[in-house]
Parts: C-alpha cells; sequence; structure tokens
C-alpha cells in the first residue's frame, strides 16, 4: 500500500484540482452540527467535528429518490410506461467520512447487491463513488465501533484513509479508486519510511481511547426463538415513542417504501427511506398488522440488527458502533444494552425459563 | 442523589406495597450524559431504578394513553397539566391515577450546553441552581436558570396542577414572564419573510416524527401523514408536504398544547417546531382566555361554544 505524505497547501491545492474531476463531498458545519453537503468550489471539508449529526448515507441512498416517471396522458406515446430515472451522477468522492460510515456501506450492500437482485440506483452511486476516510483521533464517548467489526482507522470500505498530522496529513493509498483520485489531487510526494508504523500506532491509541464496547460472541448461537420471547422486550420497548430517529440517522439502516406520486395525469415513483419503527411499515392491506404494538416493531430493530442479520450473513452484526442512535434517541433507548442483555440472555441460560 | 429522587423513591415503594398502583412511571438513570430514560417499576423492591433531575424532559403524560392498569405516574407541571387534557379527552380515567406531582425549576436544555463547551460532555453533574458539565480538559459550571430549556425558561406553571403526592416542597412560579415575544417577532413579519423563515426553519427536518411522536397529545391511532385512503400528503422531502406535515400537526394541538418542549426536545436536527404551537397557544389566551390543562371542571377552548366568542374573524 502507497503512503503519501500531504501538508496543508497540497492539502487545499489538491482539492481544487480533484474538484474538476469529481463532485466532492464533505462535512460541512450548518448552524449547530456538521452534515455531509457537496462542497461549493474552493470549499474545503470542515474536519472540526467528531461526526456529523447524521450518518452521510444520503450520499449513496437519497431519502427520497424518483425511480421511474409515467404518464396517463392518452394522446402520449408513452402512455402507461414507467420510464426510469437516470440520476445524472458524476465521478464522486466523499472527502472526511468516518471509517465506520464507509464500513456501513459494506454492510449496507448486502442487501442493496446480491447474485440474485441489484438494486441499480443504490449500485449506481456506490460505484461512482470514492470514499476518502479520515481517521478518528478523538472518537466519542458512545462510539463503541471496536466491538462492532469496527475501528476508528478501520479501512473496509475505504478507498484511501486519511491520518491528520500536525503538518497536514498522511494518506495511505487502499484501492485503485484511491489511487485516481490521489492522481487527480495531484498528491504524489511519498511519506518517509515508518509513515505505516506510525499510523498504526495513532490507530492503536485512538483504540485505546474507546471507552463503550457491546459483547456480540453469543448472538449466533443463541436460538432465534429464545431471543424472540425473551421477558424484557416489555421493559426495553417502554420508553420508545416509535419515531424514526434511531433507524434514519443509522448508517446500517437500509429499509425503503415505493410510493406513487401524481399531479394530474404524471405521476413518479419514489423510492423513499422507511423505518420499521413506524405502525405502516408492516400494515396490510387487509388492515392486520402483523407488528401492531411497539413491543413488536422495538424487538424487530434489535432481532434484525444484532441477530436476524448476524444469522443470515455470517459478518457480524448489522451495527458500525457509530453511536448516532444512542445520542439522538429522544428517550435514550440504548442498542449498547439492548446488545448486551440479548447476548447475556444466551449465557445466563434462562432462556430454557421460557414456555 | 438529589431528595427529590429519595422522596419519589420512599412514595413510589408505598404505592407500590400497599397495592394503590401496579405500576409506577417515571424516569430511571440514562446511559449518556443529559439523558433519562422514562421506565416503569412493578415492583417495590425495583424503585431504586427511579431518579430525579434536571434532565427529565420528556412529558411522561405520554405513557398514559389508553393504559388500563391503577398508575402512579410522576408529573412535573407540565405533565400534570398533559395528565389533565388526558383525562378530558378520554385517554385515561382519573380513578386509575395517583398523580406523584414534582414541583419543577425547569429542565436544562442539553444542546444548549453542548454548544457552551469546548469539546464533548462526558459527565454532568447539578446542586439546586447550577448544572457542571466536564469532558476532557475541560469542566463548565452554568447557573441552572441560563441552560434551560427555553420553554421552561417562560414556564409560569412549574408546580403540578393536579397531585395526590408531592415529591417535594412547591416552588414559586416565575412572575412576569414574556411568554410570546418569539411569537410576535414572527408575527411582526412580512408574508414573504415569514414564508423564508418558515422554509429555514424546516429545512433539515427528516420526517422522522420524533417531535409527533414526543407529543402526548399526538395519540391518534392513525396520523393523518399515515393515511391512504385517502393519503393527504406525500411522505418524502418535498417542502411542501414536510410544512403540510408541520402546520397541520400545530394545529391538531390547539387548545390542548402545554409548551412541555417535548417535541422540539425530541428533534434529532434541532428544528423549534414549538413556535408554531406558541403562536396556537397564544391565540386560545388572546381570543378565549384558555390555557391549557389547569383544570379538570374546564372544558377545552374548541370543545366549548359561548355566546360571547370572538367572531370578527367572520366577515
Amino acid at each position: 500500500m502507497r503512503m503519501l505524505l500531504i501538508d496543508r497547501r497540497a492539502w487545499e491545492e489538491g482539492l481544487k484540482r480533484a474538484a474538476g474531476d469529481y463532485r466532492l463531498i464533505g462535512p460541512v458545519k450548518e448552524k449547530e452540527f456538521h452534515s455531509f453537503r457537496p462542497l461549493a468550489a474552493g470549499q474545503l471539508p470542515d474536519f472540526a467535528f467528531q461526526n456529523s449529526r447524521l450518518s452521510p448515507k444520503h450520499v449513496i441512498y437519497p431519502q427520497t429518490e424518483p425511480m421511474f416517471t409515467y404518464t396517463l396522458e392518452e394522446t402520449r406515446e408513452d402512455r402507461h410506461l414507467l420510464r426510469e430515472v437516470v440520476r445524472d451522477i458524476p465521478p464522486t468522492a466523499v472527502v472526511g467520512i468516518r471509517p465506520c460510515d464507509a464500513k456501513a456501506f459494506v454492510l449496507v450492500r448486502l442487501n442493496f447487491d446480491t447474485p440474485d437482485v441489484q438494486d441499480p440506483y443504490w449500485l449506481r452511486a456506490y460505484e461512482a463513488t470514492t470514499f476518502i476516510g479520515l481517521g478518528c483521533n478523538a472518537p466519542c464517548g458512545s462510539c463503541f465501533c471496536t466491538t462492532a467489526g469496527c475501528g476508528p482507522f478501520h479501512e473496509e470500505g475505504l478507498d484511501l484513509l486519511l491520518a491528520e498530522t500536525a503538518e497536514g496529513f498522511t494518506a495511505k493509498v487502499l484501492t485503485a479508486k484511491g489511487e485516481a483520485f490521489a492522481r487527480a489531487a495531484g498528491w504524489t510526494k511519498p511519506a518517509p519510511e515508518g509513515t505505516e508504523a506510525a499510523l498504526q500506532e495513532l490507530a492503536r491509541a485512538a483504540e485505546g481511547r474507546i471507552t463503550s464496547f457491546v459483547q456480540t460472541e453469543h448472538l449466533k448461537s443463541i436460538p432465534v426463538n429464545d431471543l424472540y420471547h425473551a421477558p424484557f422486550w416489555d421493559e426495553v420497548s417502554f420508553a420508545c415513542i416509535n419515531c424514526g430517529t434511531c433507524t434514519y440517522s443509522c448508517p446500517t439502516c437500509w429499509c425503503f417504501d415505493i410510493q406513487d406520486e401524481t399531479r394530474g395525469k404524471a405521476g413518479v415513483r419514489l423510492k423513499l427511506w422507511d423505518s420499521c419503527m413506524y405502525p405502516l411499515f408492516t400494515l396490510h392491506g387487509s388492515g392486520h398488522n402483523p407488528r401492531g404494538t411497539k413491543l413488536h416493531r422495538v424487538r424487530q430493530r434489535f432481532l434484525h440488527k444484532l441477530k436476524y442479520f448476524v444469522e443470515k450473513y455470517d459478518r457480524g452484526i448489522q451495527c458500525v458502533g457509530c453511536g448516532r442512535c444512542v445520542r439522538l434517541c429522544p428517550v435514550n433507548i440504548d442498542i449498547r444494552r439492548v446488545c448486551n442483555m440479548m447476548n447475556g440472555y444466551a449465557v445466563s441460560g434462562e432462556a430454557c425459563a421460557i414456555p | 442523589m438529589t431528595s427529590t429522587t429519595a422522596i419519589l423513591r420512599e412514595i413510589a415503594a408505598r404505592l407500590l406495597s400497599s397495592g394503590a398502583v401496579e405500576m409506577v412511571i417515571g424516569f430511571r438513570q440514562g446511559t449518556i450524559p443529559m439523558m433519562n430514560e422514562p421506565c416503569f417499576v412493578r415492583k417495590p423492591d425495583e424503585v431504586g431504578h427511579l431518579v430525579w433531575d434536571s434532565h427529565c424532559g420528556i412529558n411522561l403524560a405520554n405513557y398514559l394513553t389508553d393504559r388500563k392498569e391503577k398508575i402512579g405516574i410522576v408529573a412535573k407541571g407540565c405533565d400534570s397539566r398533559n395528565v389533565v387534557t388526558h383525562i378530558l379527552e378520554n385517554k385515561i380515567r382519573r380513578e386509575q391515577l395517583v398523580v406523584i406531582g414534582v414541583p419543577c425549576r425547569g429542565m436544562a436544555d442539553k444542546r444548549k450546553i453542548a454548544m457552551k463547551c469546548p469539546g464533548e460532555i462526558l459527565r454532568v453533574s447539578e446542586t439546586a441552581t447550577a448544572i457542571t458539565a466536564e469532558g476532557e480538559g475541560f469542566s463548565r459550571t452554568f447557573e441552572k436558570a441560563d441552560v434551560l430549556q427555553h420553554n421552561c425558561s417562560l414556564c409560569i406553571h412549574r408546580n403540578p396542577v393536579i397531585y395526590d403526592e408531592l415529591a417535594g416542597d412547591l416552588v414559586e412560579e416565575q412572575q412576569g414572564v414574556d411568554r410570546y415575544a418569539d411569537v410576535r417577532a414572527v408575527e411582526e413579519m412580512t408574508p414573504e419573510r415569514r414564508w423564508k423563515y418558515f422554509e429555514d426553519l424546516l429545512a433539515p427536518c427528516i420526517r422522522c416524527y420524533a417531535c409527533r411522536n414526543a407529543c402526548p397529545l399526538c395519540y391518534c391511532p392513525t396520523c393523518f401523514v399515515d393515511e391512504s385512503r385517502p393519503q393527504w400528503v406525500g411522505k418524502g422531502q418535498d417542502p411542501i408536504d414536510v410544512r403540510t406535515f408541520h402546520f397541520l400537526r400545530a394545529y391538531h394541538c390547539a387548545g390542548r398544547c402545554t409548551d412541555c418542549g417535548a417535541c422540539e426536545r425530541a428533534c434529532p436536527v434541532g428544528i423549534n417546531m414549538r413556535l408554531f404551537t406558541k403562536k396556537l397557544e397564544k391565540d386560545c389566551r388572546e381570543l378565549f382566555d384558555w390555557e391549557a390543562g389547569l383544570s379538570l371542571e374546564a372544558r377545552p377552548a374548541l370543545d366549548q361554544y359561548r355566546p360571547n366568542d370572538p367572531n370578527d374573524f367572520i366577515r
């Protein structure tokens, strides 16, 4: 892997140059918090942040995405036909994405890119995008990435990993996409001997600053029905107000709804984020709702992330430990606590007591 | 442990032991700074979970809707007004409730405190009048009055309006508060400016519905935004749909909202949607001399016709 040295000047000039070939997206502070937004010409990403308030998943997977348009105008030749809306996606680079959020796309890909079915909307955007990661020197107190299959300098899902230094950055080129971006930015100066070791040292130090953990080792082996019928769901779900904050802020939540919106005889079919927290998520046409109570819905969210996903893909939990749902839940439902309860439930053997 | 916490535990243990209630709804210690979690306790030996401090801003009346048990409900001033509203609207019966009133000095605004600190807050402690936030390399102490939720700083009903038990001495109510300066500022804008102001206000909305769901008034079995036959509102990020949701939700709260601030507190992106409900609260006060949730005897403004109701707006 090639290691590069980028001083402040090369950084600023490099991004300006790269902006000729890429649409740049980076963290920008709006009012009180950071969001990932397209950078204006000459605008630099603002790295004075721990992480963005909401995840950058919208870069690949917009909350509202037109899939098709149609017309019922009988005089038109294309009446009654769904016409695909192809989103114009120029080569894009997300500059300063945290390793947890980049890893999240790898997990989400498992859903949108399967041997049988590929989601062209998600895949086109993902393939057009280069992920320039920013190692996390100061993780939040509520981050638990190191026990969620990730870490503050985790490389999976990144094309290039930056580490901030006093003079600027060191960069580790991880993929051909990362190489192409470095070339476009004119970042060519090789880092001196020992830089990779220094990067590893930074990563170790950052990992040492993580103070929050989850236990997941028993989640796979404990029978799903035992967890489903575990006695703690009433207590876990009590405070839940069934808003979508956890799922909408989560970088790994991928569920969507499809809606037609019409105006006169013209219409558009939209792909929209949806949330398993909403009663409407599972409401049947008959009026029956198989997840009719908040207990059902809260249990579904945690079982999906921490059990069904684990069993189906054997890739760990469907969570990268970014801590957003922990920080943003209006009523302090904490996935770390629930994960540990689920994981501990198997060990305690209480499962046997459930009829 | 604050003395309020100790008193709450004592009351809860007594009510549960005697069988006066089947459950007590209150708060337990949160897992992150400045957050507590609404919880229930059913056994006297579990009352040690209950806590009280300046981070109990969520309105617990929300957890009473259509429950069947006999419940002890911990209620600060605004919660108690929403308990009254719930009783008036038949969402719970008075006989089911033992209201454990908590005279309140206001809840802390976690965003305000975070913005005044130079780094991530890792620990928070408090005295009767001050809150101290600490993180790596810093410690800041604030006068509690300076970091209250906005609605709490304007509150004129800090004492519970109904209660069967009281967890502490009644507090002095704030006098001479100008509750509607922010609403007047919006009223004074030109329509164009106001429209732009609302556009900016609602631009960050992600339609998570935390504001609606944190609100004790929003208990409709199916909210109008979730209706599908017919579908009144689109579900995407179209600004018209976003505004329709916020404006209509506010109108559904007219004459019912107690300005408890749960909506604003719950919002993950910091939208002050209270501006809308406060405008309606102000109108109710000016037109009908009505404040929500103060009495079990009076019918709400929009629930009652009086021959002298103002009707100047009918032309």
